[in-house]
């Protein structure tokens, strides 16, 4: 999705990742959980942190910060899970994202929205839905579908099993 | 837009066709059960009575011709011919299409168009040949039936039959009428016995029985009148419209009350009714009471008020009285997931009272305990179906299959009561299908090769379903060509699957059929041989926690044994540990626990194989295959599992108990992960994965394969 398929003022809600500061749409947020224990699912890449139980539900909790090529997430007490519902091959899926700390809800424009910088980040593009600004600190609002795709978690697996048979 | 009744009627409808596919499957055997036919007729009959009731007008409209025809050969005027048979089953599957995709035309397709002709030609025919003085007149009902799909409207009729008392003389049996009369419609009767004399003057060569019958049909006057058409003179019938569904035929549209059938039967005048109805007593005891009629004619209105309530207040189509009722599988399975949560919620209290060392919590526990098992054994069962319903569908594919191979196929089934929950019946439809498909056109020979070995013309094919402890075995046998073990090494070695010196046992060779890609028929047919199929059963199988296992023997014939649990939603497990990791074992695959300690581990010098009792079992250290760092105590646990005939051990830190265990599926997301096929929730709400010991054997052994190979 890029900028110009943004319209009218939409809620976001930021979230920190070491120093920098992301943003999702509320519309895709379903909660917010305190990172308590996760099971980990055996022979999957390590950026899938494993399982957790939502109220009966079984749901996977991603590290964000593996996702994004950083060092994996440490436990504080800002710690958080966020719960995203996404489009997953066609199908709503529950996930959750976690996180280093979640900011605050606020709200953009469209027209204070920039399209993604070509250049001068380390994410792929394809997951920057466009950069906002809030007192002088710009935010990177992802498209959180994208983030989550299948191509990318397939990818990832794929490496993430290479790996595994490599240090096998 | 589709309403709920429209709903209800599609759902009917499937029902019906099946049943009228087995019918007709049966009638095409014993053509002259005129039971079958009778089912053929009535099944086909509702469809288009309640076809035409829910806007199915092309439907009602289809299945009228035949139903036409049907008719013809439940008088006799017919025969049942295979012609005939063939000729229905397509007009089934056309009708099965027409009301799963109802088109906004009110014209027939083209097909329909073509199938009418031909069910008119036999019409035509049988009636040519037979009387022909009918024939216009099922022409022209034909006719009648193109131009307009509406059906005669249903009516009810009170039929007062007297017979003269010397009716027997004549060698008329009046309950034969009377039952002939409940073949037009929904019947009540009622006998009126007033006139039976005291036991000592009876003669019983002498009728003194007179009834009251209460009909609704759609076939009209003339039809009731047929039945009596044989009538002797003396005996009186009296037949009155007394409400109908066109309400063009009828004035009054409610129920009438009491006093006024009454009246309208001449049994009293409207004065006395009037007189008598300012009492305040029951109108029928009154009337009695008074002599004005006799107890019985009361009983006798009583019994039609009824009927005509009941046919106002059901739509009008027959139905048997419902001893089971229609609840949408989306509710069923809400009520599992509640279930479900509540046996999560039970292990949580339980865990909760043990800790709290509180007796009376304790107990209290212990009783939600058995509560929540008898809840979910019963709402499980609630789930499961006889897979006798499947089985039907089979003939037909049987019949379809032999008729296009060329070969002479003989069906028998076992254990259809069988029963298997609803989900994996649904989902084992199409690995039978295929399985079977291979068996009539890899197994069975075609005749005249099956005479020049010995063998009877026609092939067996045999499927049995019967309980094995957790699991449902299905066994699909065939007396075929079996399968050439040789030609699969072949193959296999062909394709890269085996070394050219792999030694294999027979099971391993048989289940190289399995692989991807792999087929051995020479030919590709329309059936089978391009290659895929038995790893897709493979799969369906796998992926509902079962396991498929064939043997056969080269010239006898091929028995394929599918084994699968009984239900998907809630198992027995073990529950272990592994660095404060919980897992579950499915407790169906679990043999035994043994220790495991280091002396052990030194004893078997590298090599991971357990001595249990003198056998040497080979285990896995699950520990390392799951990459679980920490370190391991001195004494572990090997869990010793059987999985497909085969031992295997699987070391864990600690095991901690029995754990009913509901399954809950760990999402797309993981669905590549190897070795863990869902997950639970623990009492303490802390989520243990449950194993896929199958899985995790096989990729044993491809890294033990690997691992001797280099």
């Amino acid at each position: 999705m890029s900028v110009s398929s943004i319209n009218g003022t939409r809620q976001y809600l930021t979230f920190q990742l070491g120093e920098e500061i992301f943003a999702i749409d509320v519309a895709n947020v379903r909660e917010i959980l305190e990172f308590n224990s996760v099971t980990r699912v055996p022979k999957s890449p390590e950026y899938m942190r494993g399982v957790i139980n939502l109220r009966g539900s079984v749901v996977p909790v991603f590290d964000m910060r593996l996702k994004f090529g950083m060092d994996r997430t440490e436990r504080t007490i800002n710690t958080c899970i966020v719960v995203v519902e996404v489009s997953y091959e066609g199908e709503d899926i529950i996930i959750g994202a976690l996180v280093d700390s979640v900011q605050e809800v606020f709200e953009l424009e469209a027209d204070q929205i920039e399209p993604a910088p070509k250049i001068g980040t380390h994410l792929r593009t394809e997951f920057i839905r466009g950069m906002g600004k809030k007192d002088e600190t710009f935010i990177i609002i992802l498209d959180i579908d994208k983030v989550f795709s299948i191509e990318e978690i397939t990818s990832i697996q794929e490496m993430g099993e290479e790996k595994a048979a490599a240090t096998a | 837009m589709i309403d709920n009744h429209a709903q209800t009627f599609i759902e009917e409808a499937f029902e019906l066709l099946s049943d009228l596919e087995a019918a007709l499957l049966e009638l095409e055997e014993n053509p002259s059960d005129t039971e079958l036919i009778g089912r053929v007729f009535r099944a086909l009959h509702t469809i288009k009575g309640s076809g035409a009731m829910f806007g199915f007008d092309n439907v009602a409209q289809f299945t009228h011709t035949i139903e036409t025809v049907f008719d013809d050969v439940r008088e006799g005027k017919l025969p049942v011919t295979e012609e005939l048979v063939s000729l229905t089953l397509k007009a089934r599957d056309l009708i099965r299409l027409m009301i799963e995709a109802p088109s906004d035309e009110a014209s027939l397709p083209q097909d329909t168009q073509t199938l009418i002709d031909s069910f008119r030609r036999i019409a035509d025919g049988g009636n040519l040949q037979q009387t022909p003085t009918q024939n216009p007149n099922t022409d022209s009902q034909a006719q009648e039936a193109s131009s307009s799909p509406q059906q005669r409207p249903e009516c009810t009729y009170r039929i007062r039959f007297s017979p003269s008392a010397d009716i027997f003389l004549t060698g008329t049996n009046p309950l034969l009428l009377i039952r002939e009369l409940q073949f037009l419609g929904e019947c009540n009767v009622f006998a009126d016995l007033d006139h039976i004399p005291a036991l000592d003057e009876i003669d019983p060569e002498r009728c003194f029985v007179s009834w009251d019958i209460i009909l609704t049909t759609d076939r009209g006057l003339d039809a009731i009148k047929d039945v009596f058409i044989f009538l002797d003179e003396s005996s009186t019938i009296d037949i009155t419209m007394i409400d109908s569904e066109d309400s063009s035929l009828m004035v009054k549209e409610e129920t009438k009350k009491i006093g006024e059938i009454l009246v309208e039967r001449h049994d009293i005048k409207s004065e006395e009714l009037v007189r008598t109805l300012s009492e305040k007593k029951k109108i029928g005891e009154i009337l009695v009471d008074k002599g004005l009629v006799s107890q019985a004619k009361v009983e006798a209105a009583l019994i039609e008020q009824e009927h005509l309530k009941k046919v106002k207040k059901t739509p009008r189509r027959e139905e048997e009285a419902a001893s089971s009722i229609r609840v949408p599988a989306e509710k069923l399975d809400t009520l599992v997931n509640l279930v479900g949560e509540l046996v999560t919620v039970q292990a949580r209290l339980t865990q909760m009272a043990s800790m709290l060392d509180n007796p009376e919590m304790v107990s209290i526990a212990e009783e939600v305990e058995r509560l929540t098992g008898d809840l979910r054994d019963n709402t499980l069962n609630i789930r499961m179906l006889p897979i006798g319903t499947t089985f039907g569908r089979f003939k037909r594919l049987v019949r379809d299959l032999s008729q296009e191979l060329g070969r002479e196929v003989e069906m028998t089934t076992e254990g259809a009561e069988t029963e298997l929950d609803k989900t994996v019946i649904e989902r084992l439809n199409d690995p039978l299908v295929h399985l079977i498909r291979n068996s009539i056109d890899h197994g069975i020979e075609p005749p005249d090769v099956r005479e020049s070995v010995g063998k009877p013309r026609a092939g067996m094919l045999h499927i049995a379903a019967r309980h094995s402890g957790a699991y449902v075995l299905i066994e699909i046998t065939d007396d075929g060509a079996g399968i050439d073990k040789e030609v699969i090494r072949r193959k296999a070695i062909e394709k890269g699957l085996i070394g050219p010196d792999t030694e294999l046992q027979d099971k391993e060779i048989f289940s190289l059929i399995f692989a991807p890609g792999f087929s051995t028929s020479e030919k590709i047919t329309n059936v089978s041989g391009r290659g895929v199929g038995m790893d897709v059963v493979k799969r369906t199988i796998d992926n509902l926690r079962g396991s498929v296992e064939i043997s056969s023997e080269k010239g006898e014939g091929t028995t394929v044994t599918l084994k699968l649990p009984l239900t998907l939603a809630i198992i027995e497990g073990l529950l272990v540990e592994i660095d404060r990791q919980f897992f579950i074992l499915p407790l169906t695959i679990v043999q035994e626990c043994v220790e495991l300690s280091r002396a052990d581990v030194d004893k078997s010098h590298g090599r991971d194989i357990a001595n249990i009792r003198g056998e040497i079992v080979p285990y896995i250290r699950l520990r390392e295959s799951f990459a679980i760092e920490g370190k391991r105590p001195d004494i572990e646990q090997i869990v010793i599992t059987e999985v497909e005939r085969n031992r295997i051990g699987l070391v864990v830190d600690n095991v901690i108990g029995e754990h009913q265990t509901v399954i809950k599926s760990l999402g797309k997301v993981y669905r590549n992960i190897e070795g863990v096929s869902g997950a639970t929730i623990l009492g303490d709400g802390t989520v243990a994965l449950i194993m896929d010991v199958a899985k995790l054997t096989d990729s044993a052994y491809v890294t033990a394969g690997l691992a001797m190979a280099s």
